[in-house]
């Protein structure tokens, strides 16, 4: 234990003659943190109401960055044109976020402020955000509140009418917002309804059924997509003065997850292919109470709320390959792992520790249920305790989701639990306007990395995807487009176009004449096994070593022996879904080559060879303080990694303690 | 948009003027009953009554006018909702479940035209009195004024077992239609709410099934004899008295 | 267990569609109907046969986009769950299970079970928003919400959009989805402004959209896989035609000349 960051990869690779160096400029104002946006609005440029109309925009996404981008930029008097592969907006997988939505409103008068929020996220993020845009986040959470609130979303309210918060993911204020469990579905149907009206007032075209398959550049500014109309099978061209990628997260590349079945990093690793370099792709945030998988069939994961581990104890038999009932083997036999290792915090330990114990209790044969993958949640000793109807009425509609997906009740047998992937904290880079390093791409929510660091806070995502839509981008926007000529955007005859559309429609083609002979979850299945085993809650260098061996042969075998049926020009989704795992292939390779370059252990990136006795992780400020960014240079060659150091002005580090 | 886009082109609208029309004809089926159960009162009584009604004269035909109205309005509304619907879904499931609704729901347009068809004889029947189709006497008051004998006319037609037969059939279809479409009237207008919508529901079976027995007392206590022709003009009168020029008249026939 | 799907194929909106018979063999009951057409859509691909589409995203039963008929029910036998809720152990051993997509002449079918529910998103543009300003509003805690109206608009709010009350309805009406998505900001305070005009426009967009029209008899809601209840439809109905009463009297402004 405690060894040193392995001196191979303390320093950047930065070395590379051919190509000038990538210089990642942050932009981020000068002043005192609490005076830096608004300095920043004050300095930035504007553009002329009546030219407004002149640009386009392209948005990509229509989650809550996208949905709530799209129509404020449309309600400004922009041309927005808002895609999403969906059928509809609202559809988008924001909606599933549960918990609720953080904000430093004090409404509890429990001493909540800006700054505490910010300090919060930042040091919840393990130190490996960007310290600027975080407080940012922190002081627009506010007016994201009002705004929704404004919007009719049915947040939960006091008996007198004002807006009741709940405390959540340990946090020592209550400044989560929430309406019922279904927070992220009120705030995206909020954002879908403002786009909506935006829609109907012809300031925003809507393109639903069309998944973005490649970025155009025109002289090295992002101008357009390429797209593929899923109901038809068309490939369309659409050029604007601006893209923005508000597209999600990445965590499909463990095939299985807590995130919706076709969320994918397609559009990201398109614009990444282009010469958007994208950031941390190693960060994973995984949680450890989901419903474990129950055959190899499983298409889903589901969550289960952290808070059952206030009652709940877990456990896992003694013996590996104990197939006993949990009630026949007795407490001798039986292992309060948690409760052993850590005996402080015991149950109640943080998320990655907890989810790391349960796997190497998986690794040790010990695991329960019919396929090993998971460890018992036992509310036997809580329901003696407290009785059965204090337990239901504390976790009822817990236990009831239970009942409904594993037909167990969890009153009379414990639970099984397991951890499951559920949010990617790394994206593609973007300074403090959310642009890429591409002129003109700018990437907010899920898609980029900014605000979370290493690890992200419970009801922040959103948080950040709110903001940056409602409040960052309308702002940012402009001081580039100021820039821009007002001329019509290129046409979308423009030699660029035609060649990127001739990229898509060769992929296109390429996938449906392969003609092998496994089929395309086949492989998803597989990469997502690598990925998780070596890639997961805990990495070494070996382990990593070997994926990044691994991942390129079974690319190679993907693009020689997949079988993709039907044809390209009508609903087909194993094309759709083709295209993904083949993107997948290549991010799950630039995840691990991360993983093994970044020598330390952070937030949601665990190095075995990185821990404190105690197995906490052991993070290397003097080294890998930093945002890595990883540029593509060609199929074949190896990515090039870059590095924006993270400069702290006004927070100290300090180290995760759970002493 | 005027009132007539409303009430006649929007779906909602449509569904109003259905219960709109609805009620009035609730309010006047209760009307009529409590004037039909004058039968079980001497002839006197329903006779006057009818005399009443006949003298109001252009007035009666206002409101005849009205009822019809509202009549061919329910109906023509339920046709043009009904191919709506069916237009709504071109290509029908295989199998489909029926969930919640109610039989009564679902048989609303068969019993409702059947319940028309009804009404088309009965006012042949009893109003236009078509020739042949029943027995039209005349009597007079007691202060002397003459006027027609509804209620011998009523008994008369009940006698004969398939018109009474046809009545309760189609009153029954119609307490039916009633079951769902009182209920359903609220719906449509706004008024049922979580709190009262089982009171309503069973309200409205309670209300469909009193409408029932109370119209099917009068063929039923006709048939059974309890209400008897009382015009010793007419053929089948039963003398109380067993007099000899009665008999001899019931010989006759 | 095995069962025997018998699944509506067509291949486009245009194309007639039939029914083909699939054997699903060695299922576990705790798969969810979903997976088990993902494994009967794996052996069809190894059998270099078109996979079944059908419309599937979030499967934790909140997105909405799933939405098949199964043996004649939307979502499938449970109620309050979506198709992706829906588990095998709810079927017999070898039973014949009849999956069509949701049908109505506003949900085309684009193929096989998937069909084309945009016309909800044009219902939804006509009037399914509050026009608020983004950085326009005044402080969230300013206009206090009672709890009780809170609570109703989150029943009226946890509409999916999934289409199951047009599907299940027996005319194909979309009263359940408009008077979820009017009823919730239409109780709250931040709506009122405008709840007369959203209200006239919403079913006007509905009517447009060649949905069929309420009969009450509340199949929609008992195939709602949020039981949403059809009392909002009441109110969407008090709604409209107290807005079409006030606006056929309400005074026209002057118009100078």
């Amino acid at each position: 234990m405690f060894a040193r960051p392995n001196a191979q990869f303390a320093k950047p690779r930065t070395r590379k003659p051919d190509f000038p160096l990538m210089i990642l400029e942050s932009k981020t104002p000068s002043g005192p943190l609490e005076s830096k946006w608004e300095k920043h609005i004050a300095d930035g440029k504007l553009v002329n109401p009546a030219n407004k109309r002149k640009y386009e925009v392209i948005i990509v996404g229509s989650g809550l960055a996208g949905a709530s981008a799209a129509a404020t930029l449309g309600e400004l008097g922009y041309a927005v044109k808002c895609f999403t592969f969906h059928d509809s907006p609202r559809r988008a997988h924001s909606i599933a976020a549960q918990g609720g939505i953080n904000a430093a409103k004090n409404y509890q008068n429990d001493g909540d402020s800006v700054y505490r929020l910010f300090y919060d996220t930042i040091k919840g993020g393990d130190f490996r955000s960007r310290e600027a845009n975080v407080y940012r986040l922190a002081q627009v959470s506010v007016n994201i509140i009002d705004q929704c609130a404004a919007q009719g979303v049915p947040f939960a309210r006091e008996y007198g009418g004002l807006l009741a918060n709940r405390s959540f993911g340990g946090a020592q204020v209550s400044r989560t917002f929430y309406a019922r469990g279904q927070t992220g579905q009120q705030l995206l149907l909020g954002a879908y309804s403002t786009l909506s009206r935006q829609i109907g007032l012809g300031t925003v075209k809507m393109f639903s059924n069309r998944e973005m398959l490649e970025l155009v550049l025109v002289d090295g500014h992002a101008k357009g997509i390429v797209t593929r109309n899923l109901n038809t099978g068309e490939i369309e061209r659409h050029s604007a003065h601006a893209v923005v990628l508000a597209t999600g997260g990445y965590g499909n590349v463990f095939n299985l997850s807590t995130y919706a079945r076709n969320s994918n990093c397609t559009a990201a690793w398109r614009a990444y292919r282009k010469g958007a370099t994208f950031a941390n792709p190693c960060y994973t945030q995984i949680h450890p109470t989901c419903i474990p998988v129950s055959g190899d069939y499983q298409s889903k994961l589901t969550l289960m709320s952290e808070s059952l581990r206030n009652d709940g104890r877990i456990w896992a038999p003694k013996k590996a390959g104990d197939k006993r009932a949990p009630g026949d083997i007795p407490e001798d036999d039986r292992d309060y792992y948690l409760e052993r290792k850590y005996p402080s915090f015991g149950n109640l330990a943080p998320r990655d520790i907890s989810s790391r114990a349960a796997k190497e209790v998986c690794d040790e044969g010990r695991g329960v249920g019919e396929t090993g993958l998971g460890v018992y949640l036992d509310f036997k000793d809580a329901i003696d305790r407290l009785s059965e109807s204090v337990v239901r009425e504390r976790y009822g509609n817990l236990f009831d989701i239970y009942k409904e997906i594993t037909n167990e009740n969890a009153y009379e047998v414990p639970m099984r639990i397991f951890p499951a992937v559920h949010y990617t904290m790394g994206g593609l880079w973007v300074d403090y306007n959310l642009m890429s390093n591409i002129p003109g791409l700018f990437v907010t929510g899920e898609a980029n990395f900014s605000d979370h660091g290493a690890n992200r806070l419970g009801a922040s995502a959103l948080m950040q995807g709110l903001a940056d839509g409602y409040f960052v981008l309308p702002y940012t926007i402009p001081h580039y487009l100021a820039d821009v000529s007002r001329d019509p955007a290129p046409p979308t005859s423009h030699e660029s176009f035609v060649e990127t559309e001739e990229e898509v429609t060769s992929r296109t083609k390429k996938l449906l004449e392969n003609g092998g002979k496994q089929t395309v979850k086949s492989f998803h299945k597989r990469l997502g096994k690598i990925m998780w085993d070596y890639c997961g809650m805990a990495r070494n260098k070996a382990g990593l070593e070997k994926a990044i061996q691994e991942i390129p042969k079974l690319k190679e075998e993907f693009w020689e022996d997949v079988n993709v049926p039907g044809e390209g020009s009508e609903l087909n989704q194993s094309l759709e879904l083709a295209g993904r795992v083949g993107d997948f292939l290549e991010l799950g390779e630039l995840m691990c080559r991360d993983a093994l370059a970044r020598e330390e252990s952070c937030g949601g990136h665990f190095r075995e060879e990185h821990q404190y006795e105690d197995g906490e992780a052991m993070r290397d400020d003097e080294n890998y303080a930093h945002v890595a960014a990883w540029e593509f240079k060609g199929d074949g060659n190896a990515p090039e990694r870059h590095v924006e150091q993270l400069e702290y002005e006004s927070v100290s580090m300090v180290t995760r303690s759970y002493k | 948009m005027n009132i007539f886009q409303v009430l006649f082109q929007t779906s909602i609208g449509k569904k109003a003027v259905m219960a709109v029309t609805g009620l009035i004809m609730v309010g006047f089926i209760i009307g009529h009953l409590v004037g039909n159960l004058q039968l079980f009162a001497p002839p006197e009584k329903i006779n006057a009554y009818a005399h009443f009604l006949e003298g109001l004269g252009p007035g009666l035909w206002a409101i005849r006018a009205f009822l019809l109205l509202t009549l061919v309005l329910h109906v023509w509304m339920a046709i043009k909702l009904t191919l709506e619907n069916k237009a709504a879904r071109p290509q029908d499931y295989v199998s489909q479940q029926t969930l919640r609704a109610t039989y009564a729901s679902r048989t609303m347009r068969l019993s409702g035209f059947i319940v028309l068809a009804f009404l088309i004889y009965h006012l042949l029947h009893f109003t236009v009195r078509v020739e042949g189709f029943g027995t039209y006497p005349h009597t007079t008051l007691i202060d002397g004024t003459p006027v027609r004998d509804v209620h011998t006319m009523m008994v008369v037609g009940f006698q004969n077992i398939w018109i009474s037969l046809f009545y309760i059939i189609s009153v029954g279809l119609l307490s039916w239609h009633l079951n769902h479409g009182l209920v359903s009237m609220f719906q449509t207008v706004g008024f049922r709410s979580r709190t009262w919508s089982s009171f309503l529901t069973k309200a409205s079976v309670l209300f469909s099934i009193l409408y029932f027995l109370a119209n099917a007392a009068i063929p039923g206590s006709v048939l059974a004899g309890v209400v008897k022709i009382q015009n010793p003009e007419v053929a089948g009168y039963v003398c109380p008295a067993k007099c000899a020029v009665c008999e001899a008249k019931n010989a006759k026939t | 267990m095995n069962v025997t799907i018998r699944v509506w194929r067509q291949k486009n909106t245009e194309a007639e569609g039939h029914f083909e018979d699939y054997e699903a063999k060695d299922l576990n009951p705790n798969m969810s109907f979903l997976e088990m057409l993902d494994v009967v859509n794996e052996n069809l691909t190894l059998d270099g046969k078109d996979p079944i589409a059908f419309a599937h995203d979030c499967r934790e039963g909140i997105c909405g986009t799933c939405s098949c008929m199964i043996n004649g029910k939307p979502h499938g036998p449970e109620s309050g769950v979506a198709t992706c809720q829906t588990y095998m152990r709810s079927f017999n051993d070898g039973d014949v299970i009849v999956v069509e997509p949701f049908r109505a002449k506003a949900f085309p079918i684009i193929k096989d079970l998937v069909c084309d529910r945009a016309s909800f998103d044009k219902i939804m543009q006509s009037g399914g928003f509050i026009s608020i300003r983004t950085g326009s509003a005044p402080d969230a805690n300013a206009i206090p919400v009672g709890k009780e109206v809170a609570d109703l608009a989150m029943d009226a709010a946890a509409c999916i959009g999934c289409g199951a009350c047009v599907a299940a309805c027996k005319n194909s009406s979309a009263m359940l989805f408009v008077s979820a998505k009017a009823g919730q900001l239409n109780l709250l305070p931040q709506g009122q402004p405008e709840k007369d005009a959203r209200v006239l426009n919403m079913v006007a967009t509905m009517d447009e959209a060649g949905f069929g029209n309420c009969t009450n008899q509340y199949e929609c809601s008992a195939a709602c896989p949020k039981a949403i209840s059809e009392e909002f439809i009441a109110k969407l109905n008090r709604d409209y035609l107290t807005a079409s009463v006030k606006s056929v009297f309400k005074p026209k402004p002057t118009t100078m000349v």
